[in-house]
């Protein structure tokens, strides 16, 4: 058996030079990893968390919670209404969300898949008032104890057992409605006796609870509770069995069973509202687009529709989403043949003269690549407008008469030719680069062999060179598709691209679910491209000036 | 490639007509921006020539919109905000990616590949997504930063801008960097260990200046891209940091005043200046490398 070969230090050899190859290893990811870390922190998750944003949807669930659930049981395809639970549940959802001003945004949500609904919700946060005062008045006529906020908070605070699953539930539900904290002591406890005799009075007063005394500092030992309580109180009592309780209220409580005050007919009530909650929509909507996670954003970014009957397609004439698409792609394309056309014959020329002249005409190549992109955008714009300079000259020179000036921005043509100018630099590069490579030898012996110009060029030199256009051609496309500010400064209506949609969802329609699709789906087709990139060039290749 | 004198006269003429094609190609890469420079003197308000100006006429030229770039708070609010956001970043995105490269640049380096991919990625995603992304995160973050550290609020959008663009500068400092260390003969390091030189004194006295003009034309490149940005500025800042870029997109998309023009006009002279500097940087960093053995 052969010796161990033992290091300086006694250590066998391949201990030691694991050992030294580990230490080399740590060494070098010790220095990546604070650019590491602050390039996941900083530019990473901030990705993700868009690509998350994009199927992201608890906002229903968190505003409506028990509508949701009342709803999950309704066969949303038929046309028949909700049974009365889920109007019920509705009502008491929507109160607390319109105290809350929360009623709004899922109004907003909502209407992206169904237009009408937002003021739908705005209109009818304002009125669940009236619905409450249909038992809240003949309760505080029958006995004017029941307009007292304490009167309530002695009723449902706890004196014995407290009934903490309830209190924790109505928490998370404030906490999900507000987006808030509300872990803070609220100073008050539901009564498990009470909850468990008048449930849904206590749960709504104890939602009540939660809210003053975390969103709004209040004690709510000393505040009077929102009407909502009242016809949850009315309803309890139409069951409740108040035979054996003799806890505080008791007669009071009796009093109010035995005048069977009026619960609200929480349908009819909506209806009356508006007759737009008569109408089975409205609940579809709600229904459909009811779980937390969502597809609607994708299905919105492709110009479709979620619906009870599965995914329903925009009429073809109203398909503006994959018309841009399909318009960003077309006109990418173009700008980089633009790009190939313009930029081989220069590539060509640098490659083939001396290299003291071929580094003088590559400054004029650099000069645009290294000027800013506004001041570029800013010289198309002098260039192509209608009192513009190209206009002035071909009026000079009497091409066109001073009344015809031609048109040439705010339209395809501007776009086409400003981003054509811009994005030229990145193909003549890595053109050049391939060019540089090819020793000219080959086209003489071509020549010397009987080949025209024309056959020695097509046959010998054009497909070494194919690899330089790839490079520049993947190049430039990647950049076209996800250009921004050139389109919308040049472009007018009908020359941006989906970027610029993207934008205008982020600041002008507030529609980011939909911003955040339309982002990843870019960045996928992006990252397809940047794959094919590295595979056929390879992503250590890439040179700068 | 010159003209044989026994060449046809087809070829003659397809010689000269390819000089001349490729003279307009070169025209329209320079042309617009050759043309905004005189018409940035315009003693009118236009954005195109006017007679006077055809015509020489001192009476049509004049400094007024330089005047206004530099008496218009607005314009001097957003160079103050250029000049302290765009070094801030460069600074944030040498230090850290020369390190990494060098760290690259070691033999055995573990999932160098994965590693790779994430730190080119912010020059691979379009802006607008980056932008995209940014929007939802740091309005998160900034919350955060405000409400649990407590810390006033321009500060904070200042903090935003800077690590947003510190993030985008990042890849060409990576590549720069990376691209200088592959002619690095590490023989140097070792010898300078040898001779009894720590790591530290070895970075400082003999990698560093061999690598210095790969630092420093990564470091040109991450500042133009702060400098020129505007996408992600407008996402992630707010009125207070704005930028030059930002002040010239609000300008053209409103078309305010041709001070624009006199604003590129500088902007192309600063480009100028940096790109001479970078060509310079990268002819001695050959002569440097091509002394070295190996």
């Amino acid at each position: 058996m052969a010796e161990t070969m033992l290091a300086a230090d006694g250590t066998p050899l391949k201990r030691s030079l694991a050992r030294a190859l580990r230490r080399q290893k740590l060494r070098a990811l010790a220095l990546i990893a604070p650019l590491l870390i602050f390039v996941l922190i900083t530019f990473i998750v901030p990705i993700a968390s868009m690509l998350f944003r994009s199927v992201e949807n608890d906002i229903v669930a968190n505003t409506l919670p028990y509508t949701v659930e009342a709803l999950a049981d309704w066969d949303a395809t038929g046309t028949d209404l909700p049974p009365e639970p889920v109007f019920e549940a509705m009502f008491y959802d929507m109160f607390l969300a319109a105290e809350a001003k929360r009623h709004t945004r899922l109004g907003t949500r909502l209407n992206y898949e169904q237009t009408g609904i937002s003021s739908l919700f705005r209109q009818s946060g304002r009125r669940m008032d009236d619905i409450a005062d249909i038992s809240y008045e003949p309760l505080e006529d029958l006995d004017k104890s029941w307009d007292d906020g304490e009167t309530w908070y002695a009723l449902f605070n706890a004196r014995g057992d407290i009934d903490s699953d309830l209190l924790d539930a109505q928490r998370k539900r404030i906490a999900a409605l507000t987006d808030g904290d509300t872990s803070a002591d609220i100073n008050f406890a539901p009564d498990a006796q009470l909850s468990a005799l008048l449930p849904l009075a206590a749960r709504e007063y104890t939602a009540w609870a939660v809210y003053v005394a975390t969103q709004n500092n209040r004690d709510p030992a000393d505040r009077d509770p929102w009407e909502s309580v009242a016809p949850a109180l009315v309803t309890d009592l139409q069951t409740a069995d108040l035979s054996r309780y003799s806890g505080p209220m008791a007669d009071m409580l009796r009093a109010a069973q035995q005048a069977a005050l009026p619960a609200p007919d929480y349908a009819a009530a909506f209806a009356d509202m508006d007759d737009d909650w008569a109408r089975p929509q409205p609940w579809q909507t709600i229904q459909t687009h009811s779980s937390a996670y969502t597809s609607g954003y994708f299905l919105n970014a492709v110009d479709a529709q979620k619906t009870p009957e599965g995914v329903a397609w925009q009429p073809e004439e109203k398909q503006i989403l994959l018309t841009l698409f399909g318009r960003t792609i077309w006109m990418s394309l173009l700008i980089t043949f633009s790009c190939i056309a313009l930029g081989y014959p220069i590539a060509w020329l640098l490659a083939n003269l001396p290299m003291r002249q071929a580094n003088l005409l590559l400054i004029l190549v650099l000069l645009p690549f290294w000027t800013s992109l506004l001041v570029r955008t800013s010289a198309w714009k002098v260039m192509l407008q209608q009192q513009g300079v190209i206009n002035d000259v071909l009026v000079w020179i009497g091409f066109v008469a001073d009344d015809g000036r031609l048109i040439m921005i705010n339209n395809q043509f501007g776009t086409i030719v400003a981003m054509t100018h811009i994005l030229l630099p990145f193909m003549i590069l890595p053109m050049y680069s391939v060019m540089q490579t090819i020793p000219p030898s080959y086209l003489r012996a071509a020549k010397s062999l009987g080949a025209t110009n024309w056959t020695a060029f097509w046959r010998v030199y054009f497909p070494q060179s194919v690899p330089g256009i790839g490079a520049g051609s993947i190049l430039v496309f990647i950049l076209a598709i996800g250009y921004y500010i050139t389109p919308e400064i040049v472009g007018g209506t009908k020359g941006v691209f989906i970027s610029n949609r993207i934008a205008y969802h982020i600041s002008s329609s507030l529609n980011w679910g939909l911003a955040a699709a339309l982002g990843t789906i870019l960045l996928a087709a992006v990252l397809v491209l940047y794959w094919a990139y590295d595979k056929i060039v390879g992503i250590d290749n890439v040179k700068l000036g | 490639m010159g003209l044989p004198p026994y060449a046809t006269l087809g070829q003659r003429i397809w010689y000269y007509s390819f000089r001349v094609i490729c003279g307009l190609i070169f025209f329209f890469l320079v042309a617009p921006i050759v043309v905004v420079m005189p018409l940035s003197f315009n003693a009118q308000d236009f954005f195109t020539f006017t007679p006077e100006m055809l015509r020489l006429d001192p009476e049509g030229y004049s400094l007024k919109h330089y005047r206004d770039f530099f008496t218009n708070p607005q314009w001097q609010l957003a160079l103050k905000n250029s000049l302290i956001i765009a070094p801030l970043a460069t600074i944030i995105s040498v230090s850290l990616g020369t390190l990494a490269a060098i760290g690259l640049s070691q033999s055995h380096v573990p999932f160098k590949g994965a590693i790779m991919a994430i730190l080119i990625s912010p020059m691979i995603v379009p802006l607008i997504i980056s932008a995209t992304g940014m929007f939802f995160f740091y309005a998160q973050l900034g919350n955060w930063m405000e409400g649990t550290l407590g810390l006033d609020k321009g500060f904070v959008g200042y903090v935003k801008v800077v690590l947003a663009h510190a993030v985008l500068g990042i890849p060409f400092v990576i590549i720069t960097v990376t691209a200088t260390l592959v002619g690095f003969d590490r023989s140097l390091t070792r010898a300078a260990a040898n001779m009894g030189a720590g790591p530290v004194t070895t970075f400082f006295r003999v990698q560093m200046p061999l690598i210095l003009p790969g630092v420093i034309s990564g470091g040109l490149f991450a500042f133009i891209t702060s400098f020129d940005e505007v996408v992600v500025v407008l996402f992630v800042g707010s009125a207070s940091q704005k930028t030059l870029p930002w002040q010239m997109f609000i300008g053209l998309r409103e078309q305010i005043s041709p001070t624009i023009l006199a604003v590129a006009t500088i902007l192309v002279v600063i480009s100028i200046a940096l790109l001479t500097t970078v060509e310079l940087l990268r002819r001695r960093s050959e002569r440097l490398r091509g002394m070295s053995p190996g």
